[in-house]
């Protein structure tokens, strides 16, 4: 890790009306740390997740990211244009529903390209190669390279998601409940696999999630999340050892086997 | 015909010819951009031209020499209608010579003959939007033209190849116009592709259903899509025309009986029997011609 954050959020809120989506939230991000934002539906964990991706403008507070040229820029004061180019190359999302996040009706080997062509990539051979070493990478055969991911189980679709994230190398890795759908023996899967590649690539991560054993095996740092509020911060590891909250406590003890 | 004796010179009112000329200028000015106009009832149906026609009725006047073609011919029942709607509401000279006329109204194909400085080539486009394929959502494909998001038309070009080992698409072939808009020269072949780049013309595309004008200006660049180990072909056909002899022209199959016989013939009809009537002959005409001796 660097001495310098990825990512500078600053008092971040939300408000639907008199509504709090999500309240005064700051934090900073470091590169090849994985943090994730833990709380039951309706924490505003998703919202600020919209926000922090600026796929959603906050009421106030500003989100501040290192480019890779080193300087910072507030994200919520570029162009549409920008944010649009930072999301598809510097970034990536990754969808509970990975129909979300796909293209269902082109090729698994188009998904993973698509972005390789998106930032001019002209070269058919050298973008299949590509894929094939994704989904390689994904653990998925690549005698399905032609196949659409409507033909895939739940598990490979998440999987074959993730390669068309990272396809460009991102820094930063925004998730969603990403074994959200998933069953439990598919889930286990899925999240040696993340964690694999997130120490591999040596990611930044958000992740969020109502489950805490994905906290627990995926991130370095964990912010729980209530009522539009953060309540606790801290390393994982003593978050969910030593809860300070009762809100956090409560949350742990209900789960029997962290 | 007396109902239409009535209307205005070209059947479109004054004040819609100047906002149709307006969106015309418009997209001559961004070329490649779809300039959404307010299309107008014609007295045919959607699917018939109305887009090209509206735009041809915006800009010829009484002295406008008129040539209409569908799937290169002039007289293919769509294209003979035309004709005859605007020598009805306009009266002007109309004529089957692609070097002859000012004015060239098409539907699918683009005249084998050179087109030279002052000619206007108006397509008839059934759906302007190249992205619709994989983004049917409207807003978004604005969106992606507004910020140069072409990604997507390689993905198709790559399930393309993925699945048929080669580009195989033949029609309606997407092309980077003066280097920024991606267009849909709509349902002409990809061989006339190449006919639009740096084209003396003047093209202009209009889709009525879709309500979208869109232009190439004359000598602009008009690229292809393709891949470097993939590049850009057009089609090529074995024989010669075998009425006219002509080669590197496009050709249309022609069943000749029910036992299989077959030959293949100039798409442009009027080019062919220019070719003809200067003397060339090709193989089936060669061979009518002995047995008549
Ligand atoms: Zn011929």
């Amino acid at each position: 890790m660097t001495d310098t954050p990825l990512l500078k959020v600053s008092g971040v809120s939300k408000f639907y009306g008199s509504r709090i989506g999500c309240k005064d939230v700051s934090f900073e991000l470091w590169p090849g740390e994985v943090l994730a934002i833990v709380g039951e539906s309706g924490s505003g964990k998703t919202t600020l997740l919209n926000c922090l991706s600026t796929r959603l403008m906050p009421t106030t507070g500003s989100v501040e990211y290192r480019m890779r040229d080193g300087n910072f820029r507030d994200l919520y004061h570029m162009s549409e244009a920008e944010r649009r180019f930072l999301m598809r190359t510097d970034w990536g999302f990754v969808h509970q529903n990975p129909a979300d996040g796909l293209r269902m009706t082109v090729s698994a080997g188009a998904n993973v390209g698509e972005r390789l062509m998106a930032v001019g990539d002209r070269h058919y051979g050298n973008i299949r190669a590509t894929a094939n070493d994704w989904l390689t990478r994904v653990e998925i055969g690549t005698d399905r390279i032609d196949d659409q991911p409507r033909a895939f189980s739940g598990g490979m679709r998440q999987r074959l998601q993730i390669a068309r994230n990272l396809v460009t190398s991102p820094r930063l890795v925004f998730m969603d409940e990403p074994t959200g759908g998933l069953d439990v023996s598919v889930q286990a899967r899925l999240l040696d696999l993340v964690r694999g590649l997130v120490n591999d690539l040596g990611l930044s991560a958000i992740v969020v999630t109502h489950d805490l054993a994905v906290a627990r095996l995926l991130s370095h740092r964990m912010m729980v999340m209530k009522d539009g509020h953060v309540i606790e911060h801290g390393l994982t590891d003593r978050v969910l050892d030593d809860p300070r909250e009762p809100y956090t406590q409560l949350l742990v003890s209900s789960i029997l086997q962290v | 015909m007396t109902d239409l004796a009535t209307y205005n010179f070209a059947y479109l009112d004054e004040q819609t010819k100047r906002m149709i000329r307006r969106a015309i200028l418009k997209a001559i000015a961004i070329p490649g951009y779809q300039v959404p106009f307010a299309s107008r009832e014609m007295p045919m149906p959607y699917g018939w031209g109305t887009g090209g026609v509206q735009v041809t009725a915006s800009i010829i006047g009484p002295e406008d020499v008129l040539k209409v073609i569908d799937q290169g011919a002039d007289d293919t029942t769509n294209a003979v209608s035309i004709r005859a709607f605007f020598q009805k509401v306009a009266n002007v000279a109309v004529t089957t010579h692609t070097k002859d006329a000012t004015i060239i109204q098409t539907r699918h194909r683009i005249p084998e003959q050179k087109l030279t400085e002052g000619q206007v080539l108006v397509y008839q486009v059934p759906i302007p939007e190249p992205l619709r394929f994989l983004e049917p959502r409207e807003t978004e494909t604005r969106k992606m033209h507004a910020l140069e998001e072409y990604g997507l038309m390689h993905v198709k070009l790559y399930e393309d190849i993925a699945h048929n080992g080669r580009i195989s698409k033949t029609y309606a072939y997407p092309v980077k116009v003066a280097g920024r808009y991606v267009m849909d020269p709509s349902p002409t072949p990809k061989f006339d592709n190449p006919k639009m780049h740096m084209s003396e013309a003047l093209q202009l595309f209009g889709a009525g259903r879709e309500k979208r004008i869109y232009a190439v200006p004359p000598y602009t660049e008009v690229v292809s899509l393709d891949f470097e180990d993939y590049p850009f072909e057009i089609q090529k056909f074995e024989q010669p025309c075998a009425l006219c002899g002509a080669q590197g022209v496009y050709l249309d199959e022609v069943v000749l009986d029910d036992k299989g016989g077959r030959m293949f013939v100039c798409s442009d009809t009027d080019h062919c029997e220019d070719r003809r009537e200067h003397g060339h002959a090709g193989e089936l005409l060669a061979q009518n011609k002995e047995a008549a001796e």
